[in-house]
C-alpha cells in the first residue's frame, strides 16, 4: 500500500513537470522524485532490504536529491534564466498526451506480464510513463535545462523498472549508473552556462542551425 | 421516518448557511466584524418581498431562466447522498443525469445573460461556457473513477461503500478523486482561486455579471440556486473527505452536514490566502484536475 503511495506521487509529478511553466519548481520535482525512488527498493523487496540494498538507496537519494538539484540550480542561477518559453506543444496539451501516454502505459503493463511474483503491475506502468515523460519533456521543450530534466526523469523509469522488476540486480551495476547520470548531469550543467556564454541563449532550436 | 429523506429538507434549509460560514471565515481572517451568519437567508426574504424589472429588451428566456435553474437544482437535491445514506433519489446511472442537470442549469444560467442582450453579461456568459466546458469532462472523470473505484452502480451507493472506510486505508485514487472534485466545487460556485464571488462590476468576474439584471424574487432564486449548488457539490466532495463510519444514521446525517460546513471553511481559508488566479491560468487548473480525475480512473481500471 505504502509502494503504491510512491508509485501514485511520482506519476503525478511526471504530470506536474508537463504541466509546469517555472523551471525551478520543476527542479524540485525532479529531486522529490529522486529521493522517492530511493525508498522504492526498500519496500519493493520481497525479502527485508539489506546493507547492500539500503547502501544503494542512500548513494541514490542523496544524488538526486541534493547534489543534481544544486548543479542544476547553480546551472539557472547563471544563465538566469527562471521560465520556460514558448514549448513546441503547449502545457495543457502537454497534459492532455500525457494522461494519453498514462492510459497507453497502462496497457503495454498488462501486455509484458507475466513479472516475477511480489512487482506489481503499477510500478511497471509508473516506470514506463517515467520513460515516456522524459522523452517528451527532451523533444517538446525549447531551454536546454529541460532536456537535462528530461534524461533524469527518464533514467528514474529505468532504475524503477529495475528497481521493481529484478529482484537482484549488481551493485556494481547500480553504482554504475548512478556515476554515469552524475557525470552526464555534471557535464550538461557546464555545457549549459557555456552555451549561455557563447549564445546568449539555451534554446534548442537554435542550436539546430549553427554554423561553425 | 427514514434518515436518509432528512438529506432534503436539511438541503433546502442550510444550503444558504454554507455561503454564511464562508462569508465568516474571511470576516475573521480579515479582522473586519463582517455580516451576520444568516445574512443569506436576510437577502433572500428581503428580495422574495420585492417586485421584479424587465427591461423591454427581454423574453420569455429571460424569465425563464432563474425559474428552470433552481428547478433543477431542486430535482438534483434528493440526488444527493449525505453522510453515506441512501439518497431517496438514486437509480442506476445516475451520475449521467446529476452531470448534465448541472449542465441544463448553467446552460440556462447563460441564455438568461445573452437573452439581456447586454455586452457585459454576453461576456460573463461567455466565461462561463469556456470554464464550464472544461469543468465538466473533470467532474463526469471524478464519478466515474468513483463509480468504478467501488464497483457500484451509482452515486449513493458508492458514496455507501466509501464512507465506510476510515482515514488509515484510503487509496491514492479516492484522494485524487477528492482534489479533483474540489477543483470542479471552487469552478461551480465561483469561487476564488477561479472567480471572485465579492467583485461586482468588475471586468475580471465570471458568473456575478450573469445575473446582474435579474431583480427582486428572480434574484432571490438565483442567490438560493447557488447556495443549492454549493450544498449538492460540497456534499459530493465531503462525502468522500469525511468517513461517517458510525452505525446510527442519525449521527452519520450530522457528520455529513459538518463535513459541508467544514468545507465551507476550507474554502474561506482559501479565499482568505489567495489571491484570483489570471484568467489565461484558470484553464490550466481544470486542466490539471481533469487530468487527476483520470489518473485516478485509470488507477481503478487496473
Amino acid at each position: 500500500m505504502k509502494l503504491d503511495w510512491i508509485l501514485v506521487l511520482l506519476v503525478l509529478g511526471n504530470l506536474r513537470l508537463l504541466a509546469s511553466t517555472r523551471l525551478g519548481a520543476k527542479i524540485r520535482t525532479v529531486a522529490a522524485q529522486g529521493v522517492l525512488l530511493g525508498l522504492v527498493p526498500l519496500l519493493a523487496g520481497m525479502h527485508a532490504p539489506g546493507l547492500r540494498a539500503a547502501f544503494v538507496a542512500v548513494v541514490g537519494m542523496t544524488l538526486k536529491g541534493v547534489v543534481f538539484p544544486w548543479l542544476l540550480f547553480r546551472a539557472v542561477r547563471e544563465t538566469r534564466i527562471s521560465r520556460d518559453v514558448q514549448p513546441y506543444v503547449g502545457y495543457s496539451a502537454s497534459v492532455l498526451i500525457g494522461v494519453i501516454g498514462l492510459a497507453a502505459m497502462f496497457l503495454l503493463s498488462e501486455r509484458l506480464a507475466p513479472f516475477p511474483a511480489g512487482a506489481s503491475s503499477l510500478l511497471v506502468t509508473a516506470a514506463l510513463f517515467s520513460v515516456f515523460t522524459g522523452l517528451f519533456l527532451i523533444v517538446s521543450r525549447k531551454r536546454a535545462i529541460n532536456q537535462v530534466l528530461g534524461f533524469l526523469v527518464l533514467e528514474n523509469g529505468v532504475y524503477l523498472f529495475g528497481a521493481g522488476v529484478m529482484s537482484e540486480t549488481s551493485l556494481l551495476v547500480e553504482v554504475g549508473i548512478l556515476l554515469d547520470v552524475f557525470v552526464a548531469v555534471f557535464v550538461m550543467g557546464i555545457a549549459l552556462f557555456h552555451i549561455n556564454r557563447e549564445f546568449d541563449h539555451i534554446e534548442t532550436d537554435r542550436l539546430s542551425s549553427l554554423k561553425n | 421516518m427514514n434518515a436518509s429523506w432528512l438529506s432534503v429538507p436539511l438541503a433546502l434549509l442550510l444550503a444558504p448557511l454554507v455561503l454564511g460560514v464562508v462569508n465568516r471565515t474571511k470576516a475573521f481572517f480579515a479582522g473586519r466584524t463582517g455580516q451576520p451568519l444568516l445574512q443569506v437567508y436576510y437577502d433572500i426574504v428581503k428580495l422574495l418581498r420585492k417586485g421584479a424589472v424587465y427591461s423591454g429588451t427581454t423574453t420569455w428566456v429571460f424569465r425563464a431562466g432563474p425559474l428552470v435553474t433552481l428547478a433543477v437544482l431542486l430535482t438534483l437535491v434528493p440526488m444527493t447522498p449525505l453522510g453515506g445514506q441512501q439518497a431517496p433519489l438514486s437509480f442506476t446511472g445516475d451520475i449521467v443525469v446529476f452531470c448534465a442537470l448541472l449542465g441544463l442549469a448553467r446552460f440556462f444560467t447563460i441564455v438568461a445573460a445573452l437573452d439581456t442582450g447586454s455586452a457585459f453579461e454576453g461576456m460573463g456568459a461567455s466565461r462561463e461556457a469556456l470554464f464550464g466546458a472544461l469543468a465538466e469532462p473533470a467532474l463526469y472523470l471524478a464519478l466515474a473513477a468513483l463509480v468504478r473505484h467501488t464497483g457500484s452502480a451509482g452515486l449513493s451507493d458508492s458514496f455507501g461503500v466509501l464512507s465506510q472506510r476510515n482515514w488509515m486505508a484510503v487509496d491514492p485514487a479516492v484522494v485524487l478523486v477528492a482534489v479533483a472534485l474540489f477543483g470542479v466545487f471552487l469552478v461551480e460556485n465561483c469561487r476564488i482561486p477561479v472567480d471572485d464571488p465579492n467583485t461586482h462590476l468588475e471586468l475580471t468576474m465570471i458568473h456575478e455579471v450573469m445575473v446582474l439584471d435579474h431583480s427582486g424574487p428572480d434574484f432571490a432564486f438565483v442567490l438560493w440556486g447557488s447556495a443549492l449548488r454549493a450544498w449538492i457539490l460540497g456534499c459530493l466532495v465531503a462525502g468522500i473527505a469525511v468517513p461517517a463510519l458510525s452505525s446510527s444514521p442519525w449521527v452519520n446525517v450530522a457528520v455529513g452536514v459538518g463535513g459541508v460546513l467544514g468545507l465551507a471553511v476550507v474554502v474561506g481559508v482559501i479565499e482568505s490566502v489567495m489571491a484570483r488566479l489570471r484568467m489565461t491560468v484558470i484553464p490550466h487548473l481544470l486542466v490539471g484536475s481533469a487530468a487527476l480525475a483520470a489518473t485516478a480512473l485509470l488507477l481503478g481500471m487496473r
